[in-house]
């Protein structure tokens, strides 16, 4: 039916590159490729292992805090420990996961582009990327051990006084490598959103994935600059006898803290746009209807991007140094931005018909797991309540709730994007047991954290005393831990059991975007042909063209017309 | 409240001053109703994990935990519910292709509209509590606190009474109940956090910054108290506690600790300079009380 309707469109392409690109392959080609998809794919490769890695030092921490004064680490290890935990799956986990994994392999082919719009600049993104994440895990191999001031490194603490090894030195070179990949990722995308669109890819007809990462890449560009110049200054007065930080010299130890967090709010929404944009394909998708509200929910990105500028001093309530007023109420705003996401989320899927794959389990995980670390974060923006509770597990618990929410949307994405990466599917059995197990570990795991915070138990100690309940909530969170544990490696074992197995089509879900209509996995430089591109969901377009998105109460009127519309060529 | 953030809205500047603190009174009211009435029925709502405290402003801050509670439940059941009604009811069943809409603008406008004025509920009630706990009332004790690694030291001034104790050693800070006790925070090295669970309150002790704030017992006890922000190796072990006592107990206890505090004061001080070594659990001192 689509031959007669919808011819396809010559690319330009077309002319010249029909048949396969003649390369390097194997090692070689993982080395010198400069095309999106081994790059995307290179960097999830390495944000897996990363995530492997900081898991395995999580479980070690879990294990030491399982009983009161237990002995298994000492304390400057224990240090290390939380320190390269939260490091890792921060910088090189979950960051470089979200913008240049899947965003890597996904955006340039959901507008239509053939790359990013600077493919070498890419490849230099990724190698960065990789050297950082080399050089900030080196530090477990040098004479006084890794980083172990907490991968918030507050001056004066951080200082050469207080940390003189060589391991902090390389955390501070680390992360400045791995922010210039990300400065570098976010000036790639900023410019393959704004010039590489294909012919009928309007702003308002980019996908929610697209969108989010295009603000991403936005707010990488005005916050990792600041972090990066922070991390200079830091490095001179370890190093070069400046005093920015330290009081000794006149210089302000608060002044780190206002550079971090200025760079490490809007880090947060860096982190978790792209995941937004993830579960909010794969709802749409699995419930075989438009996002609902899709204008409403770019501008509430947008202005969760424009608030997560203003709201950096809500991790600095207890400072005693900040206008409390003021980071209250904009910390408090952000929740109605992210309020209506969700309600566009539940709206999606409302009188649809949803499809629960392992991919929309766990979008659907996402859900709960976010609502409650939101639910939570709004506690923490009153300043009341964030001198309760502040730097004790209430807010470990928090941000790990959030951060899980994310790995469960990391793992939707997978499950759903990986069949057009590599043309495979993965099998859903192990799927839904990695996503039961994955769900209910997260909870297991965050809950009683949350009551260990109103217990007052502080974050970051390697034992604790006696006290009443703590030692069996450190327990029932560790089972938590380990039942995440068991999660990764299902999915681990799910990718070496479906090796090559299933194969997956050029559009097994029936989903929306430009990505599905092309082959799985997609050809050098992505298409042969592209759709007519008339709203957010083309492939949809095409393949249902009777089924067109509804302006509200206008459903019957607008349907016939659309189809008429469509030109033949 | 700390130096720096000294501005209060009541008193930020003679004109507009009664205007200002007309309108704080107006929002006070209107706020304090809500979480007056918890107050009355602090038996029937439940604590949702959290205590009363032993000061006026852990009390306060205790309610104000309630209040957002209660609207984290309302809100987050809501929001669950939804999630499984759309999760069960719309199972997929068949390949029907259903209904295409993607608008709804009274629904939308519900879902921002609605939002905005609990947020902005929230931090009404926020203000309220914040103002209170803020305040920095007139008073005669003053108890000048000072963080180190790993360790705290508390200086009555004027009493010649010093405590200071580090790690295991469980420093002890003396304060009457139902006064008002001035405290003067300090941190001599790296960025402490004094926090004290039963006064449902922390704040940092930040290098070359005086921290200042008001804590107003209202019961007698020993509570713990522990540092909260990473300040290095042993910042596991930075505890310390707080004997509030009466007010009679509290002068006797500075007579007799006037004398002995300044030989102790050099004592620990040394230990401080010369320790190496993993302070044990086992070598509590008692000498502070």
């Amino acid at each position: 039916m689509t031959d007669v309707l919808d011819p396809p469109i010559a690319t330009e392409h077309d002319d010249h590159d029909h048949e396969e690109h003649h390369g390097p392959t194997g090692i070689l080609k993982w080395m010198t490729s400069t095309d999106h998809k081994v790059i995307g794919m290179s960097y999830t490769v390495t944000a897996v292992i990363m995530m492997v890695i900081g898991g395995a030092l999580a479980e070690v921490i879990r294990a030491q805090l399982t009983t009161s004064n237990n002995s298994l680490v000492s304390f400057a290890q224990y240090n290390e420990l939380f320190t390269m935990h939260g490091s890792v799956m921060i910088y090189l986990f979950v960051g470089p996961f979200a913008f240049g994994a899947l965003a890597n392999i996904i955006v340039p082919i959901q507008i239509g582009a053939p790359d990013m719009a600077f493919p070498r600049l890419n490849a230099l993104s990724y190698w960065l990327y990789l050297t950082g994440s080399i050089t900030m895990l080196s530090g477990f191999f040098v004479a006084g051990g890794a980083a172990n001031f907490g991968w918030v490194a507050y001056a004066p603490l951080s200082n050469s006084i207080n940390t003189p090894g060589a391991g902090a030195d390389l955390w501070i070179g680390g992360l400045l490598l791995t922010g210039f990949s990300a400065i570098f990722t976010g000036v790639n995308l900023c410019a393959t959103i704004f010039y590489l669109r294909a012919p009928g890819m309007t702003m308002f007809r980019m996908p929610i994935f697209t969108w989010n990462l295009l603000i991403t890449a936005i707010l990488i560009l005005l916050a990792f600059p600041v972090l990066t110049a922070g991390l200079i200054m830091l490095y001179c007065d370890r190093h070069f006898g400046t005093h920015i930080f330290s009081v000794q010299g006149g210089g302000v130890p608060v002044l780190w803290q206002h550079i971090f967090w200025f760079w490490g709010h809007p880090e947060v929404y860096i982190l978790a746009l792209p995941f937004f944009g993830m579960v909010t394909e794969i709802i749409a998708v699995f419930s075989r209807k438009p996002v609902f509200g899709y204008k409403g929910m770019v501008f509430a990105t947008l202005s969760i991007g424009a608030l997560s500028l203003g709201v950096w001093a809500h991790h600095m309530f207890t400072t005693g140094v900040v206008l409390l007023p003021f980071f209250s109420i904009m910390s408090l705003l952000i929740a109605v931005p992210t309020g209506i996401k969700m309600f566009n989320w539940i709206g999606t899927m409302w009188r649809g018909e949803v499809w629960f794959s392992t991919a929309m389990l766990m979008a659907v995980g996402f859900l709960i797991t976010f609502l409650i670390g939101g639910l939570t974060g709004i506690y923490l923006a009153s300043p009341p309540l964030d001198f309760f509770t502040h730097d004790t597990y209430f807010v470990v618990a928090h941000f790990h709730s959030i951060v899980m929410a994310l790995v469960l949307g990391a793992m939707g994405g997978l499950y759903y994007w990986g069949p057009k990466i590599t043309g495979y599917l993965l099998n859903e059995t192990i799927g839904k047991v990695q996503f039961w197990f994955l769900f209910i570990g997260t909870q297991v795991f965050t809950l009683p954290m949350y009551l260990l915070g109103l217990r007052g138990m502080p974050r970051r100690v390697a034992t604790y005393a006696l006290h009443p309940g703590w030692q069996f909530l450190n327990q029932v969170s560790t089972v938590g831990a380990i039942l995440i544990g068991i999660s990764t490696v299902a999915f681990m074992v799910n990718i070496v059991y479906s090796w090559k197995k299933y194969p997956a089509g050029d559009n097994p879900w029936d989903a929306h975007t430009l990505e599905w209509f092309t082959t799985s996995p997609p050809p050098h430089h992505n298409f042969y042909r592209l759709p007519q591109i008339r709203s957010e969901r083309p492939t949809w377009d095409y393949n249902h063209p009777g089924h067109t998105a509804a302006e509200h109460g206008h459903h019957h009127e607008h349907q016939g017309e659309h189809h008429d519309e469509v030109p033949v060529a | 409240m700390s130096k720096v953030f000294s501005v209060e809205p009541p008193a930020l500047s003679p004109q507009g001053d009664s205007d200002r603190s007309r309108r704080w009174r107006r929002v006070r009211r209107i706020v304090a109703l809500p979480i007056a009435a918890l107050a009355l029925a602090g038996c029937t709502v439940p604590t949702f994990g959290a205590s009363p405290g032993a000061t006026t402003s852990s009390r306060s801050t205790y309610h104000l935990w309630q209040g957002f509670s209660i609207g984290a439940v309302i809100v987050g059941g809501f929001t669950t519910l939804l999630i499984l009604w759309a999760v069960f009811k719309y199972r997929r069943k068949s390949d029907r292709i259903p209904k295409q809409s993607q608008y709804h603008i009274p629904l939308e406008m519900t879902y921002t509209i609605v939002p905005v004025i609990i947020v902005l509920g929230l931090f009404a009630a926020t203000m309220v509590v914040e103002n209170k706990e803020v305040a920095n009332p007139k008073t005669n004790v003053t108890i000048n606190v000072n963080a180190f690694q790993w360790g705290w030291k508390f200086t009555y001034p004027g009493q010649n009474v010093v405590v200071v104790g580090q790690t295991t050693q469980d420093p002890v800070m003396v304060m009457p109940v139902n006064t008002n006790v001035h405290i003067n925070l300090t941190s001599s090295d790296v960025i402490h956090g004094f926090y004290v669970h039963a006064f449902n309150f922390s704040r940092y002790a930040l290098p070359g910054v005086l921290n200042q704030f008001t804590l107003r017992a209202v019961n007698t006890g020993t509570f713990d108290g522990q540092c909260t922000q990473l300040c290095g190796l042993y910042h596991s072990l930075m505890v310390f506690r707080v004997k509030v006592v009466s007010q009679s107990e509290y002068a006797a206890w500075l007579t007799s600790n006037a004398s002995v505090s300044a030989a102790l004061a050099a004592q620990a001080a040394t230990k401080q300079q010369t320790s190496s070594n993993v302070p044990t659990r086992s070598t509590k001192s008692e000498g502070n009380n």
